[in-house]
This record gives structure tokens, C-alpha cells and sequence, in this order.
């Protein structure tokens, strides 16, 4: 699966709504960490169909990053059925990743 | 079976993969997150021969890209120990054990906390560790920074331009960041420098308020502030090894030439004992272990 780009518009059907656990990587541009992190979440998406990741820069998407109240980035926060089970700031390895999605 | 596995993939780490290369030697790299280490977060480096201005994680890119031309491999995940077996060492992380005729340990350094009351649970919540990530939340508001080293400075310079106030508070009543970073941020209006004085209680509620600030003489005044962004030195990652690596009290590896306790096991960069922490310092570590492993793995 890709990495979709999540938004205001598209965050309840992608995230809140989705039948499988998600990954929302809340990030910016300008976030030397969250670039390097990018790549691990390239590679998750591509390996597994079993969750999502869903990507939201902060400075196009203020009002969603200010609603689940974001102000350290990167900031990793997990869903599953429509509810916040897990949330970590900061360069994570892909194994911490997809525990935190359940998937190992 | 490989030449040599080096863990952690940041300056002193892929140094040492580029030297092991172009000596022909089996080279796995093993990084937990990304490549770079610590200098990901550096905007601008100015100190590192012939790279004139380069950021961090451009420099850390370059860094990974040559090592991989020259064959290194790279994996990404954590390392949670090493079992000497004499002649070959395994190396265990998160998924696997890999086996190698060498070890470089090139694990750096994280950054050290305050300590205080609160501090964990605040990080996201107005207690950072890295301004450049962070700084941008806090466009036209009053933030503190806490330390007197280079990074310490630099932050509250980068900080300078986004906030409208920023407090530099500092433990003695002198920096000990470079000459240059401290003239240019004495410089700066909106910076005002608390010196002698530490952070001695966070307040809040579900986020930072305020901090209390006490100076050498006792005397304690609270600061209304945004964010807290602590630049207090760093502490070596050196856990996963203290069961049979020999480490000072704060977890440094102490050994000359790049060597450890254990024959065969050799430290590089920010996680060894040694004086001048920098970029370059990383990259000459790098070099000298790989010499020691040749010079062990051709005896």
C-alpha cells in the first residue's frame, strides 16, 4: 500500500474509519528528524496491506495537528478503530513502529 | 560471517564502514532509526573541513550514499546486546543475531535530561529536546532554552528568530560554546541570559506553564513560558553493552586507540571517552577502529 497523505477532508473515511490499525505520521518539511523517518514508513507501507499510514504535515493541516494538540514533531500516533491507542515523539525504529500497530 | 559489524549508523559508524570498504572487509552496518545520529538535527554545520555550509541530515545522506557505493550493508534495527565467543562475536537486535570476526561500537549519545518532576510525560506538551523540530510551534512566544554548550547557543539563536523572547539559562556565568556563537547570541535583543541559575521545577497541568528557576544564591523566580528546550550535554547509549563492556560511571567507553575490554570489541566516536566530541572527532574515530581491526584481523 502507499502512504496516503492524510487531511482535514480525508481523515475521518482514511483514518477514524479505516477497518485496519493506522499509523499517522504528523509532520513537516522543515523537521530534519521527520525526513529522516520517511523512509521507514515508505518501506512499512510497501511490505504490508495489514495497517495504513497515513502522513499530515503540520503546516498545510494546522487546525487537524492543533486538534490532537501536536506541537513536537514527528509525532507517531496509532488508531484503530477510530480511537488513539498509542502516540511516541521522535525517530522510532520500525520494529517499535509496528508494535505499536500490533503487528508483531 | 562478517569482517566487522558496526553499531550505529552516524558519522563515527559510516566512517568506519567507508574505511572497512575500501579495505575489502565484510561490513554490516546495524542503525536503529535512521542514518546520521545526532547531526541529523544540526541545521547548518560550519566545522567540518571543506564542507563550508552543509545541514545535518544532507551531510548524514552523503554519508549513508557513500557507504552503500562502497558495499557496506546497512540494516535498520536496534541492537540489544553482544556475546564474546572469542574469535567471533554475535551481535543481537530486535529480530536478529548476526555474526561478525569484529565489533565497532559507534552507538553516540542521547540527550540528557533534567530530571525533574513531569519532564517525561511533557515532551510534546512544552518540554523539548530539539529546537530545530519543535521551535516552529512557538512562533511569536516567550520560550526558554537550558545549557551553555554549543548546542545550547545554537538553539537559542535559531529560536531567537521564530519567538518573540527567548531565555537562555545557563548554570555558570560562562559558555562554553564557541567564541563566535556566544558573541552572536549576546548580540541578540530578544534573548535574555540567566546565568548561575538552573531549572529547578517544571509547572503544570496537562501542559508546561511555567518554570521555577533558582540561582546560585537561592533565590528562585517562576517564568511564564511556551516551550522549554533542554540543551544540557548528552549521555552515552551505551546500555545494551554494560554487561560485559567496561564503561565509566556515566557509561562512556574508556580505551585508547579505539580499543574496549574485550579483544576484537572496539568503541568509536561520541560514545568513547575522550575530550573533544565533534563531527570530525567521530570521523577520525572511525578510521582509527578500522585500523585496529585490520590490524587485528591480519594477525
Amino acid at each position: 500500500m502507499n502512504i496516503i497523505e492524510g487531511s482535514q477532508e480525508n481523515f475521518e473515511k482514511e483514518v477514524l474509519r479505516a477497518n485496519v490499525p493506522v499509523l499517522v505520521d504528523f509532520n513537516a518539511s522543515w523537521c530534519p528528524p521527520c525526513r529522516a523517518l520517511h523512509p521507514t514508513l515508505e518501506a512499512m507501507a510497501a511490505d504490508s496491506d495489514d495497517y495504513k499510514i497515513v502522513t499530515v504535515d503540520v503546516d498545510s493541516e494546522k487546525a487537524l495537528a492543533a486538534s490532537y494538540d501536536i506541537s513536537s514533531i514527528p509525532c507517531l500516533i496509532v488508531f484503530k478503530d477510530g480511537v488513539e491507542t498509542d502516540r511516541r515523539i521522535g525517530l522510532q525504529p520500525r520494529k517499535r513502529l509496528e508494535k505499536m500497530l500490533g503487528v508483531r | 560471517m562478517y569482517d566487522v559489524i558496526i553499531i550505529g549508523g552516524g558519522p563515527a559508524g559510516l566512517t568506519a564502514a567507508i574505511y572497512a570498504r575500501r579495505a575489502n572487509l565484510k561490513t554490516l552496518v546495524l542503525e536503529a532509526t535512521a542514518c546520521g545520529g545526532q547531526i541529523i538535527i544540526t541545521p547548518d554545520i560550519e566545522n567540518y573541513p571543506a564542507a563550508m555550509h552543509i545541514s545535518g541530515l544532507d551531510f548524514a545522506s552523503r554519508l549513508e550514499s557513500q557507504a552503500n557505493e562502497l558495499g557496506a550493508e546497512i540494516k535498520f534495527e536496534e541492537v540489544s546486546g553482544i556475546n564474546d565467543r572469542g574469535v567471533e562475536k554475535d551481535v543481537f537486535t530486535d529480530s536478529n543475531t548476526y555474526v561478525g570476526k569484529t565489533v565497532i561500537i559507534a552507538t553516540g549519545t542521547n540527550a540528557r535530561k533534567l530530571g525533574l518532576p513531569g519532564e517525561e510525560a511533557l515532551v510534546g506538551h512544552g518540554v523539548s529536546y530539539c529546537a530545530t523540530c519543535d521551535g516552529s510551534f512557538y512562533r511569536g512566544r516567550v520560550v526558554a532554552v537550558n545549557g551553555g554548550g554549543n548546542t545550547a547557543l545554537e538553539d537559542a539563536l535559531f529560536l531567537s528568530n521564530i519567538a518573540e523572547k527567548v531565555y537562555l539559562i545557563h548554570r555558570r556565568d560562562q559558555f562554553r560554546g564557541d567564541a563566535e556563537v556566544v558573541e552572536k547570541v549576546k548580540a541578540k535583543e530578544n534573548i535574555e541570559l540567566i546565568l548561575n541559575s538552573q531549572v529547578t521545577k517544571l509547572n503544570y497541568d496537562n501542559k508546561l506553564n511555567s518554570i521555577e528557576v533558582t540561582d546560585k544564591d537561592g533565590n528562585k523566580q517562576n517564568l511564564d513560558i511556551g516551550c522549554l528546550f533542554i540543551a544540557i550535554g548528552r549521555t552515552p547509549a551505551t546500555k545494551a553493552f554494560a554487561n560485559n563492556i567496561k564503561m565509566l560511571d556515566e557509561g562512556y567507553i574508556d580505551g585508547e586507540y579505539c580499543h574496549t575490554n574485550i579483544p576484537g570489541i572496539f568503541v568509536a566516536g561520541d560514545c568513547r571517552n575522550k575530550e573533544v566530541r565533534q563531527l570530525v572527532t567521530a570521523a577520525s574515530d572511525g578510521a582509527l577502529a578500522v585500523h585496529e581491526v585490520l590490524k587485528l584481523l591480519n594477525n
